[in-house]
């Protein structure tokens, strides 16, 4: 294969991967905490992506104002959703509040099915993530080399508030044990609150990149994207963000990588990930970068 | 007289009742409510199923699909002749020895079930090394690679067309006489000491093998009955709808399953059955959410999907608020019922 086709599918791959991994952190940050797979994870995605068109469409916003209102946005949706269809559950057996979680996944769907309709709503791309450039002889868009370099400024922030951070640290107990971070005069629940609102606006801008790189926005585009990137945070060792940062590239370089190698694999692009998940699952269940998951009862 | 001999007429007596209703539909009720009453027959049958490794083992699995797939697309294959697969099979032939074969109803059914038990014991290697959220997440990846199969094996499943023109061989007496049938053999199998073995895993695995239960044995016998059931109501499913294609059978029909059971009572089986049938009726019921509303001078324009967004919003109000669904984890049972009339005749 023309060496300069292989380098432009790793930077599609890495381009991909990295929306995986602005995802799949939310998934493992929740996780960490709650120990529990947020099935609605996918879904702010898909309400980011819309709230972005409509700030640009129907309110006329340029979108500079548009993307990170819609990112806050989508943030207070998750700490809603944590407080209706999680917080009254903080109590119950986990397989309730898993089916709550599919529960509130399929009304986000549905009620945006609803209220926005199922036709899928062109993305009004932004000039300046539209152009094409040359990079190392390889001609690629703009918005390939953005989606790897914002995911990077925005994971260092995280690791900021979580490394470096009071609340960041009461995060990093709560993920060990609530009850004593509780003694210690944490409140929980606007710990959990943060956690929230920090992995939605992850999703959120993992979201709207997804939308100007596959510019079709329907109610169930966040369904697939959810799936991965809980594979990848999986892959990586859910629990840990670098880990999940790093499952997420893996996978989606390996999809991409895969595809263009062998094309006859291409129609089962979506059984792969999961393929993927079973073997990790069955050969190193804690993830490539993961420690075992501590038994939160 | 003795209670067993008295709950076996009482039984039979119910049975008899019930199949006298299904005869007076059969002979004067519209093909609506025939159809209607197939659909609840099936349901049952599928909630049913899925209840005994949901409710009674206490495990989340999001794959059904997977195997009401794997029996509707075997059963049929089954029943139809050589020359009409010919006809369907336009892009890619169907491999030998399926093109040739053709089976009797019953025999295609059978067949259907025995393969999505082939089919979950394949997977339960994987699937049972995992518990909790992680277990969910295999067996819905499964499901979803079915589905993925289903469309890249052309020349078996002949990919998105589906089957078109199966022979509507399902009428109430298979769908309600296997429903019937899957009531009481997992009945059974719950009261047996499998069934408290599994409940007892259910309750704390730790101490049940403490107890001696191994809970791979018990859970694996679970999940190959209920495939057994999946695939032998998938198969009804397809002879009933005589039109099957993989979009058919995505996490939605799971979904929809998950919803049943829980807003019926996860771990009773009294639970599952009305559970699917207050759906097949509520589902039917909610149409009017759906369709426009004429209130004479002004028309309120009907939103399609409103169903799902009802159904959604109920179980996560059920899940939240009334945790135990309709019956909690009890049956009703004949003995119940006449301690209660003893009570209130006083």
């Amino acid at each position: 294969m023309d060496w300069t086709i292989l380098l432009q599918q790793i930077i599609n791959g890495i381009s991909l991967g990295s929306l995986y991994a602005l995802v799949a952190i939310g998934y493992t940050m929740v996780y960490g905490i709650l120990r529990l797979i947020n099935f609605a994870h996918g879904d702010l995605l898909m309400f980011a992506a819309y709230a972005a068109i409509y700030g640009m469409t129907l309110f006329a916003l340029p979108w500079t104002l548009s993307f990170p209102l819609a990112v806050l946005l989508t943030g207070v949706m998750g700490i809603l959703l944590d407080r209706a269809a999680y917080k009254p559950l903080r109590d119950a057996p986990r397989i309730s509040l898993l089916i709550s979680a599919i529960g509130a996944s399929f009304l986000l769907e549905n009620l945006a099915l609803v209220m926005l309709g199922g036709v899928p709503k062109g993305f009004p791309r932004p000039e300046v993530f539209g152009k094409v450039i040359e990079v190392l002889g390889v001609r690629v868009q703009v918005l390939t080399i953005y989606t790897p370099l914002v995911t990077l400024v925005l994971l260092l922030g995280l690791l900021f508030i979580i490394y470096r951070t009071k609340v960041g640290m009461a995060m990093r107990a709560a993920s060990r044990d609530f009850e004593t971070t509780r003694l210690m005069g944490i409140n929980l629940d606007r710990i959990i609150g943060i956690t929230f609102l920090l992995g939605s606006m992850l999703a959120a801008a993992g979201g709207i990149m997804w939308a100007m790189k596959y510019p079709q926005v329907n109610p169930f585009m966040g369904v697939f994207p959810g799936l991965k990137a809980f594979i990848a945070a999986v892959l990586g060792g859910i629990g840990n963000i670098l880990g999940a940062v790093v499952g997420g590239f893996l996978l989606g370089l390996g999809e991409i990588l895969i595809v263009a190698l062998v094309p006859g694999l291409a129609q089962y692009r979506d059984a792969l990930a999961f393929f993927v998940l079973i073997l990790v699952l069955l050969f190193r269940p804690t993830g490539l970068m993961g420690e075992p998951v501590i038994d939160k009862s | 007289m003795d209670k067993r001999k008295r709950n076996l007429i009482l039984n039979g007596l119910a049975v008899a009742a019930l199949f006298g209703v299904l005869l007076a539909f059969d002979q004067f009720g519209t093909n609506y409510q025939v159809r209607i009453l197939n659909n609840m027959a099936i349901f049952i049958t599928l909630a049913v199923s899925y209840n005994l490794v949901n409710g009674i083992c206490g495990i989340l699995h999001l794959g059904p699909n997977a195997f009401i797939t794997v029996g509707a697309y075997t059963s049929a294959l089954l029943t139809l002749s050589p020359a009409e697969k010919q006809m369907t099979f336009i892009i890619e032939p169907l491999i030998w020895p399926l093109s040739v074969m053709q089976a009797p109803f019953v025999v295609s059914l059978l067949a259907g079930g025995i393969l999505a038990t082939i089919f979950a014991f394949l997977i339960s290697f994987p699937v049972f090394r995992v518990r909790g959220d992680y277990l969910a997440i295999v067996t819905l990846g499964f499901g979803e690679v079915v589905r993925v199969l289903c469309n890249a094996f052309q020349s078996v499943t002949n990919g998105p067309l589906g089957l078109k023109g199966l022979h509507p061989h399902t009428n109430l007496w298979w769908s309600w006489g296997i429903a019937v049938l899957t009531i009481v053999l997992v009945t059974k199998l719950v009261n047996s000491s499998f069934g408290r073995a599994m409940k007892a895993i259910r309750e704390d695995e730790t101490a049940a093998r403490a107890m001696g239960i191994d809970p791979f044995k018990q859970l694996l016998l679970a999940f190959l009955i209920s495939a057994f059931f999946s695939g032998v109501a998938g198969g009804l499913l397809a002879h009933l709808i005589t039109t099957i294609s993989p979009t058919l059978f995505t996490f939605f029909l799971t979904f929809n399953l998950l919803m049943m059971i829980v807003v019926g009572g996860l771990g009773s089986t009294t639970g599952a059955v009305l559970g699917a049938a207050l759906f097949a009726w509520g589902g039917e019921a909610l149409r009017i959410v759906e369709s426009p509303i004429d209130l004479g001078f002004f028309t309120i324009p009907g939103i399609p999907g409103m169903r799902m967004v009802v159904f959604s919003f109920l179980l996560m109000i059920v899940i939240i608020f009334a945790r135990r669904g309709l019956m909690g984890r009890n049956e009703l049972s004949w003995d119940g019922l006449m301690g209660k009339l003893k009570v209130m005749a006083r």
